[in-house]
């Protein structure tokens, strides 16, 4: 039942886009998602289209599995489809009982749409090309400047290390409960909600009780290593400004151009 | 009545190529009130077999026929075969759950919807057939217990459904010798007393040596040898080169003759081999 949660994932290849800094990857993947705010008529987004295709096509990963990160949030794009849809007030082309269609109410609709679509895959295109370890060594180094005002950067990006690490041993602890459980003639997948949300405790409370356990192991493990936080640590990895990042960003930079070109003077 | 697996065939990740085969083609039948071991070594595909005994796993190649209940057949109540197979998983104690150890063992035959007079009948039947004293144990929370008690009040957890067998898998893993002992003699003892089919899974011959009639041997998803444990460890050598070992006590003995002692080559426990030997060692003096 966990194999097919995509959020995040990771796809492990070589190509132009996996090469680039994860701090590069991580601005750029901020620009592109104000570029979406930004564009106010359908033809520039035709621009976003082409800049989202060619870091696509440049990442070798097949489209297939970027389309299948919009498949969680389906449900949250239609209903923001209906719901502007129905819900905006203009020129009425078409009468549903006591709903109106509008033409402001289908461009608007179409506009949510296709922006909620393109910013998922856009953020999917950052998680699919770099590693999660990766990434959270970019968002430390980017939030580096904040330690002067307290921001605990470090902290922040290794507990969510560890956050990351530890989803795929907590699903197969999941599913072990799960099994011993049923073995005891649970039964998760019948009933009504109350019914099922009740099933669940004898799932949570184990997995809660492993769950400090591993974090008490952890954090033992860790200060037998010495570790004390991010003070004069060095890393193994260290993040560099390559050619290929510098290409990149001038593309990116041509691209936010013309998009802010289009919205204030065509 | 019997569990019958046959041409039992399961692969991982089909169609890929990952795919690789974790079963492949198994046939064994187990009858009522016999005490069997399943041994092999990480990855041999024993996990997965058992999970196939109580239809947590379904047969897609081949089928497991639980006292005559096909587990291919949609008619055949999956709780009903959960309820007559116990399995108990390793390190149980991670299910372990509720406020008290008497509402966790009740747990299972909760989910069967039996009275409160049948469960607090099988609660207490289950804690004592597992050692415990149940006035003492019953309003105790599970959390505080050692390791060995967590481990029996899991085992209880699974016997109040009254199965008919009982698999247990690596019941001995992380325990301490005095850990490993007390599991071990009470899943004795508990198959003396009611007569309760138990299979024994486990990549330690010593545990399986103590207490099995009869031993399955897995190797890389196929059923590699069968037999009594006399005509499994007399094949040392074939165990050796499939990462399995004999118990240390058959080894003994092995060398022992080897080096020109009269002694009994089949014992598989301390307390049968000290006898030997003593039995060797007068005879020699007599001599």
């Amino acid at each position: 039942m966990f194999k097919n949660i995509t959020i995040g994932q990771h796809y492990p290849i070589e190509s132009f886009i996996h090469d680039l800094d994860p701090r590069v990857k991580i601005v750029i993947t901020f620009l592109f998602i104000i570029s979406l705010f930004v564009v106010n008529h359908f033809a520039a987004y035709l621009f976003v289209i082409l800049f989202l295709s060619t870091v696509v096509i440049l990442s070798k990963v097949p489209f297939l599995m970027v389309l299948k990160g919009l498949k969680p949030i389906l449900i949250i794009i239609i209903i923001t489809f209906l719901i502007n849809v129905f819900m905006t007030s203009g020129e009425v082309i078409f009468s549903l009982g006591p709903l109106d269609i509008t033409k402001e109410g289908l461009r608007q609709a179409g506009f949510m749409g296709l922006r909620l679509i393109l910013l998922i895959m856009g953020t999917s295109m950052l998680t699919l090309t770099t590693s999660p370890i990766l990434l959270t060594d970019g968002i430390e180094s980017l939030l580096n400047p904040y330690k002067k005002i307290g921001l605990p950067a470090h902290e922040l990006a290794m507990m969510m290390t560890i956050a990351l690490r530890f989803i795929p041993t907590l699903m197969e602890e999941t599913e072990k409960i799960m099994k011993a459980q049923k073995a005891r003639g649970a039964d998760f997948e019948s009933g009504n909600i109350f019914k099922r949300a009740k099933s669940l405790v004898p799932l949570l409370v184990p997995l809660f009780v492993s769950a400090f356990r591993r974090a008490d192991d952890l954090a033992m493990a860790m200060e037998a290593r010495c570790y004390r936080g991010g003070e004069n640590r060095t890393r193994m990895r260290q993040l560099g400004i390559t050619k290929k990042d510098i290409y990149a960003g001038i593309f990116t930079l041509i691209y936010l151009g013309i998009v802010i070109y289009s919205r204030f003077y065509w | 009545m019997s569990i019958k697996i046959e041409n039992l065939t399961f692969k991982y990740s089909e169609g890929t190529q990952f795919e690789t085969k974790a079963l492949d083609n198994i046939n064994m039948e187990i009858k009522k009130g016999e005490f069997i071991g399943i041994i092999g070594h990480t990855g041999s595909g024993k996990s997965t077999l058992i999970q196939h005994f109580n239809g947590l796993m379904k047969p897609e190649e081949g089928d497991v026929i639980v006292e005559g209940k096909s587990l291919k057949n949609k008619k055949t109540k999956l709780k009903l075969i959960r309820q007559t197979v116990g399995l108990v998983f390793q390190y149980p104690e991670y299910q372990l759950f509720e406020e008290t150890v008497y509402q966790d063992v009740a747990y299972g035959p909760k989910n069967l919807e039996l009275d409160e007079k049948e469960i607090k009948k099988r609660v207490k039947y289950a804690l004592e057939l597992v050692g415990f004293d149940y006035e003492e144990i019953k309003d105790r929370s599970p959390f505080d217990l050692s390791g060995g008690q967590k481990r029996r009040a899991a085992i209880a957890g699974v016997l109040a459904m009254k199965p008919e067998y009982l698999v247990l898998d690596e019941p001995t893993a992380g325990l301490d010798p005095a850990g490993r002992n007390e599991i071990l003699g009470q899943i004795e003892k508990l198959h003396k007393k009611s007569k309760i089919t138990v299979i024994l899974v486990s990549h330690s011959m010593e545990d399986i040596a103590r207490l099995v009639k009869y031993i399955y041997v897995l190797n890389k998803g196929k059923l590699h040898m069968e037999g009594t444990p006399k005509e499994i460890y007399s094949q040392s050598e074939e165990l050796k080169r499939i990462g399995l070992g004999v118990p240390q006590i058959v080894d003994i003995m092995k060398e022992l003759k080897e080096k020109g002692f009269e002694v009994n080559t089949n014992i598989f426990n301390i307390q049968d081999a000290k006898n030997e030997i003593l039995k060797v060692i007068r005879s020699n003096e007599n001599v």
